[in-house]
């Protein structure tokens, strides 16, 4: 009895494959709908700051440095990968791509940064971006040219200071 | 230099320990998971040990809550001196949705220093593997931060070589009418 279950045992054992996967080697394919990280498409991105606005771990941020230039900046790393950013962006602009094996070294790996270039309300001095090219072909000038009085009006003073460094995470931290 | 530090001190095996300081045990059942035959991490000699002092790499997850910094600190401490810090998931990364509540302090890097960031929510078994496999020289990373700029601000209407100065304002001088 005990001899037929040990070769019954030795029987199960031969048959029986291999599952280990040798992983960084090749992979296995992912889920159809798995979410990867966020990937930010700028030239669709119009900065309305509704991703900023929805992140549930607040990993989107948004700030304009002058009249011009509105930065988007996206952290990620407390981001989830919820997808919502992806769902009520109105210009479909962030996709949720599958790339998972973000194992990094420095923590600043992770970041993307969009400088949008906006134009200006005229009447209340905010930024708005025209929905597509061709709109942003017919406005009739940026803030700093005055086309009644065919005059260049220089632009706002306030600059970019230098270039930010990519990996700062005060703004995160505190 | 933590990759010299890795390919030297840690090229044999891996002994992990794995600290859970206020995660809600997703990260925990994927760092297991990667030890199941499935992804079998002892190919790399990574071991599972039960005591920080037998430890070369401290696997943190859940963010630093104020009830348990105290005991991250003292198991990080107890590790023998070369010693790693992977950061897995988006709670040790960066301290996780809670990250304002009243009793998260952050992420682990503001009680320890961390060499290595998964980040996730959970990270895949797989995501794991990778940064270890990044740590041990294995493989290149991936992630790199993405920058998108502006071609040239601002973006002039008219060419600027035509411009003439007068006085406080500049003037075009083919102007048309629009």
């Amino acid at each position: 009895m005990s001899i037929l279950s040990k070769l019954e045992e030795t029987l199960v054992c031969l048959k029986a494959g291999r599952v280990t996967l040798s992983y960084p080697a090749e992979a296995k394919p992912l889920p159809e709908k798995f979410r990867g990280r966020p990937i930010f498409d700028a030239s669709k991105c119009t900065g309305c700051a509704g991703c900023a606005n929805n992140c549930p771990a607040r990993e989107i941020l948004v700030y304009d440095v002058c009249q011009e230039i509105r930065i988007l900046k996206y952290i990620g790393l407390r981001c989830t990968y919820c997808g919502r950013c992806a769902d009520l962006c109105p210009e479909k602009a962030i996709t949720m791509s599958q790339e998972f094996e973000n194992g990094t070294d420095k923590i600043g790996d992770i970041q993307q940064r969009l400088e949008l270039f906006m134009s200006t309300c005229q009447r209340c001095g905010r930024c708005f971006k025209e929905p597509s090219v061709l709109e942003q072909l017919k406005m009739k000038g940026y803030r700093f040219d005055d086309l009644q009085n065919e005059r260049w009006i220089f632009r706002s003073q306030a600059r970019l200071e230098g270039d930010a460094v990519v990996d700062d995470v005060k703004i995160e931290l505190d | 230099m933590w990759k010299n530090l890795c390919q030297k001190m840690f090229g044999r095996s891996l002994w992990v320990y794995h600290a859970n300081s206020g995660g809600c045990n997703g990260c925990d059942i994927e760092v297991l998971n990667s030890l199941t035959p499935y992804y079998d991490v002892e190919r790399f000699g990574i071991k599972l040990v039960g005591s920080p002092r037998h430890a070369d790499v401290m696997l943190c997850q859940g963010p630093a809550m104020r009830s348990t910094a105290q005991a991250l600190k003292r198991a990080y401490d107890a590790m023998p001196a070369p010693k790693l810090v992977f950061a897995i998931g988006s709670c040790a990364c960066g301290g996780g949705v809670w990250f304002d509540s009243y009793s998260v302090i952050g992420p682990v890097e503001k009680i320890i220093p961390v060499s290595y960031y998964v980040p996730g929510c959970p990270p895949r078994p797989e995501a794991i593997i990778y940064g270890v496999a990044v740590a041990l020289g294995l493989v290149d990373k991936k992630t790199a931060p993405v920058q998108c700029k502006e071609p040239e601000l601002p973006i002039p209407r008219y060419h600027p070589g035509e411009l003439r100065g007068q006085g406080e304002l500049v003037v075009y001088e083919k102007a048309e009418k629009v």
